[in-house]
């Protein structure tokens, strides 16, 4: 199995605060992987360690096969970062932010326009950042992680606070990536995103890992009850349990034409990290 | 070096947009030309203003706009972007001091020009302003450098630009002051402006503008090294 990320046994504190105990995940090439957890959890942290920005106190981190506190040009190329706040230059068009990242990148001018269509941004090209939308900031940050064609793309928060038809729009944009092979390492704290968009999530509370694995996989552990949840054309609510006496009433019912909605009893993200945390994904730690 | 194109291609887009940055550039020279055409006082040293206004100049424009576009920078977690985008620190500073030392030598060619000096004198004059503005700008880039936001930047430029930027003015007054101002390179550096045309090089005056050059290269090492770029 090739590993485009891999962290073992990272620790980092800051004074007093154990910021990160302990981390250890791998990340697959080509794949989804969300970190997810609440505000104050350490996500951006182990971002700014992944990517080399700060050096973890214990533990190994390693990026495209090389140590992140070794990163060379090479590697730095073939990263992607959108950070929470876009560092984008306020006074200047939409338009210029990216011809000045052309410009570092090598690239050429006419694959600006093509980008800014396909991000939708081609019509505003010529408006100053400042007066852009939230959305359409962020699709421009977007856009600039992605104008180097690399192969790791790092997201903190890609979508927060944004409307869900832009939120769509930029999980369109990535599964898009994804399908080209690049590895995107995504930070969130909405599980829905997790669950829709990520092939691998690492939940983090506290600065630890408190669950990792395959959304369904997970939900699927902590599918206590193990039932189904068949609500009736009267409101009511029933548990049917996996048995041949169940099979039964189902078909019952489906002759009888009763049956409303059929679910299964397995938790979401949200009801997972609650039953591990005691808190919500929303909480501040 | 493509980087630095870049990033002074960038600074130079931003600075048509950013009145505060470009209103230091052009304010003292348009000063100089409005001054020293409309105020001719009996017994008024020749060129008194394009002098004064210039050595106000060097202590105030690159000063302030080095450490406001690089403070800014940081407080915007642009500057955080540009490094992950593989941009060496010293490509940066060299791209934002590059831009700032050619805008504030385009304002000094103006003031130049209101000096009305021939040739010689005009390459004498421009060769102290490039020294001056070269001394300025690393203590701009120490101050950007170290400040984490824009006010931490105004509030330490302000005073230091102060200091340096009416020293020689104050100087012209008190001759405490002048004792002490003798020490600063902006002193140094206005007293050989108002010796252009009678131009002799005077080595304790370069001694004097080279140590305090070599102090704000070590405040800004020691800025960088504390705060860092991002």
């Amino acid at each position: 199995m090739s590993y485009t990320i891999m962290a073992k046994n990272l620790s980092l504190q800051f004074r007093d605060n154990q910021i990160l105990k302990d981390i250890t995940f791998e990340v697959e090439n080509g794949e989804i992987f969300g970190l997810l957890g609440p505000s104050g959890a350490g996500k951006t942290t182990l971002i700014k360690i992944l990517t080399g920005q700060l050096q973890q106190d214990d533990g190994y981190a390693e990026l495209l096969g090389k140590d992140t506190r070794k990163l060379s040009t090479l590697e730095r190329k073939q990263i992607g970062t959108m950070m929470d706040n876009f560092g984008l230059y306020d006074r200047l068009s939409v338009y210029d932010n990216l011809s000045f990242y052309s410009d570092i990148y090598h690239i050429s001018r006419s694959a600006i326009n093509e980008l800014l269509k396909s991000i939708g941004l081609y019509e505003g090209r010529n408006t100053a950042v400042s007066k852009l939308s939230k959305g359409m900031k962020n699709r421009l940050s977007l856009a600039r992680a992605l104008m180097n064609n690399n192969k790791v793309l790092f997201l903190d928060e890609p979508t927060a606070g944004l409307d869900p038809v832009t939120t769509r729009e930029i999980h369109e944009t990535l599964e898009k990536q994804k399908e080209k092979g690049m590895t995107i390492f995504l930070t969130t704290h909405n599980m829905f995103e997790a669950e829709s968009l990520c092939d691998h999530i690492v939940l983090l509370s506290k600065g630890s890992i408190i669950e990792n694995g395959r959304p369904t996989d997970i939900c699927k552990k902590y599918n206590h009850l193990n039932k189904l949840r068949v609500t009736l054309e009267n409101g009511e609510t029933i548990l049917l349990e996996n048995s041949s006496a169940s099979a039964m009433m189902m078909k019952e019912y489906l002759e009888k034409n009763r049956i409303e909605a059929v679910h299964s009893t397995e938790p979401t993200l949200e009801t997972v990290f609650m039953e591990l945390t005691g808190r919500g994904l929303d909480s501040y730690e | 070096m493509n980087n630095m194109i870049a990033i002074f291609r960038k600074q130079l887009k931003d600075t048509l947009k950013n009145k505060t940055v470009f209103l230091q550039f052009v304010m003292f020279p348009i000063l100089t030309l409005i001054m020293n055409h409309a105020i001719k006082i009996d017994g008024m040293p020749k060129n008194f203003f394009v002098n004064l206004f210039a050595a106000m100049y060097i202590g105030m424009a690159p000063l302030t706009s080095m450490a406001a576009i690089i403070a800014e920078e940081k407080e915007k977690n642009t500057l955080r972007v540009l490094l992950m985008s593989n941009v060496k620190p010293q490509e940066y500073l060299l791209g934002i001091g590059s831009y700032v030392w050619f805008a504030c030598m385009l304002g000094a060619m103006v003031i130049c020009t209101a000096g009305g000096y021939k040739l010689q004198g005009s390459i004498i004059f421009m060769s102290i302003m490039a020294i001056g503005i070269l001394a300025s700008s690393l203590i701009g880039a120490a101050i950007g450098t170290w400040s984490q936001t824009q006010m931490m930047a105004t509030s330490v430029t302000v005073p230091v630009m102060m200091i340096f930027s009416f020293m020689p003015m104050l100087s012209l007054f008190n001759t405490t002051i002048a004792k002490i101002g003798k020490f600063t390179y902006l002193e140094q550096i206005s007293r050989m402006l108002s010796q252009v045309n009678s131009f002799q090089l005077d080595v304790e005056g370069i001694c004097i503008i080279v140590v305090n050059m070599l102090l704000a290269a070590v405040l800004f090492t020691i800025a960088y090294r504390r705060c860092g770029l991002a």
